[in-house]
């Protein structure tokens, strides 16, 4: 189980999250959802160690992340997968390169290592680009290999930073699917942050929304669908309008 | 003025924190032998062999100025066999590793701080570190240590190459004979001229892959980030050179 709470974190004089407390339960997919800024990255970033709370504390299975010392932090990213907004693959190796990385670190065989590369890039239908490198392949497929990565570890827990940003609505449909049957056939917990809101409803059992650096709602698809929360409809529904009506109630306009 | 003279000492404070948790870091990184090792040949061949072109081209244009040089000196008031003595000392104590110093740390640590620092805004050390790899075992350590040893090993090089053009230079240009210049190379010849410029190498491989990990490491932003931090790189790598150039000197002579 992953907890969030009370997290506060900034940049440069700026506060983006402000108490943001959120639980999400072994087995679930949760999506984060939120305007662009508002912080779902870096919430992403707590649990992994890559960013440490001001105030606040990420729990991992019991343990608290930012005082794990590096063994324990290297234990802690083992039995987690994380796929990033732009991929971040490695671009001097290959694709099959860049799964073996962490399968490397995980001490496995050669043979363990490749029947991983061949069941990773099987599950994302990336078969036969092993040899090739990142510049070579689309954002889309890069994306994939990504998650290949992230599952060869066989991860309990997988992070999605921005899965479908910048895919056209084909690759982000597949992109979703894709996202389901590693939950399906891996079991693993997933968070995804997201702004795509035909995303978080396809992939997710949750959804919590982040606003003013904290929870603004959070629940199953269903109630986020039904909500009466104003700022949550005018987030699920798009309208602009909406935010400009807001913008002039607080004077901002 | 006096918040500006504030903020300055804070921000010089936080450099030396950074530089002392980044030394701090290294050491630590240096305890995971089998990460490094592994990787350490690779950048060898591209610290040592990529390097050799320009440092020999700089060498060989430096004995024949030296040579001519000391001609232009020495005419009607010293020995014309002095000009091996003068090429010899020259090349080997200061000017061989101190200008291929100087050349390596554009070369050298602009490669280390623009490849770092790619990797630092595309989230691929991110990614490392998620993979459970420590990012100074993985990235710093072995461009470290590869500079470190392959630097002595250039300059040594370039120093046969500078002292090659520079008889080439006696007998053909001054009608020096051969014999005349090897005996003012052997005139004032001790030992210690030749370790003295391989210490000095020594120490300016290590400053400049140094300040390039770092530099790369700390880039933010995209591709300015970059450039900015490639720049610094350079900047601070020639300036460390002149100030181990002169520590030694103080040092050791």
């Amino acid at each position: 189980m992953i907890v969030f709470r009370d997290v506060e974190k900034g940049f440069s004089g700026k506060e983006i999250l402000k108490g943001f407390s959120l639980e999400v339960r072994d087995g679930e997919t949760m999506a984060i959802i939120g305007y662009s800024g508002t912080g779902k990255s870096v919430a992403l970033k707590h649990i992994v160690g890559l960013l440490a709370p001001f105030k606040g504390e990420v729990e991992v299975d019991g343990e608290i992340v930012h005082k794990l010392d590096r063994k324990g932090l290297r234990a802690l990213r083992s039995k987690i997968g994380y796929v990033f907004q732009f991929a971040a693959l490695f671009d001097s190796m290959t694709v099959e390169e860049n799964i073996a990385l962490g399968l490397q670190r995980q001490g496995l065989p050669a043979a363990k290592i490749a029947e991983r590369i061949e069941e990773s890039l099987l599950l994302v239908d990336l078969v036969g680009t092993e040899k090739r490198y990142p510049i070579q392949l689309s954002g889309g497929m890069r994306k994939r290999v990504g998650i290949a990565r992230a599952i060869a570890l066989r991860p309990k827990y997988i992070l999605y930073d921005e899965p479908t940003t910048g895919l056209d609505p084909v690759t982000t449909a597949m992109m979703d699917l894709l996202m389901v049957r590693v939950k399906e056939k891996l079991g693993v917990t997933g968070i995804a942050v997201t702004h795509n809101m035909k995303s978080a409803f396809t992939i997710a059992d949750r959804i919590a929304m982040l606003y003013d650096g904290k929870v603004r709602q959070v629940g199953t698809v269903e109630e986020i669908q039904k909500t009466h929360d104003h700022v949550v409809r005018q987030f699920i529904e798009g309208r602009p309008e909406a935010a400009a009506a807001e913008a002039a109630d607080a004077g901002l306009q | 003025m006096q918040q500006l003279i504030f903020q300055s000492i804070i921000e010089a404070l936080r450099a030396v924190g950074r530089f002392w948790l980044f030394i701090h870091d290294f050491l630590l990184g240096l305890r995971e032998v089998r990460i490094w090792a592994s990787l350490l040949p690779g950048q060898m061949r591209r610290v040592g062999v990529n390097s050799l072109p320009i440092a020999l081209f700089i060498s060989l244009f430096i004995g024949i100025v030296l040579a001519l040089l000391s001609r232009y000196i020495f005419t009607g008031s010293v020995p014309m066999y002095f000009v091996g003595t003068l090429v010899g000392k020259s090349i080997m104590m200061e000017l061989g590793p101190v200008l291929t110093g100087l050349a390596l740390a554009g070369r050298v640590g602009a490669n280390i701080a623009a490849e770092l620092g790619t990797m630092r805004v595309t989230e691929q050390v991110d990614a490392l570190e998620t993979l459970a790899y420590d990012t100074h075992s993985y990235l710093v350590v072995p461009r470290v240590l590869a500079a470190t040893l392959m630097f002595p090993v250039i300059v040594t090089l370039a120093i046969a190459v500078g002292l090659v053009s520079g008889w080439l230079t006696s007998i053909t240009l001054l009608e020096l004979s051969t014999q005349d210049f090897i005996k003012g190379l052997r005139q004032f010849y001790e030992f210690k001229d030749i370790w003295f410029g391989l210490v000095k190498s020594t120490s300016f491989g290590a400053a400049i892959a140094f300040l390039g990990c770092m530099k790369g490491l700390t880039a933010r932003g995209g591709a300015e980030g970059v450039g900015l931090a490639t720049t610094q790189a350079v900047v601070a790598g020639a300036a460390m050179i002149l100030v181990l150039d002169a520590f030694w000197a103080v040092l050791l002579l």
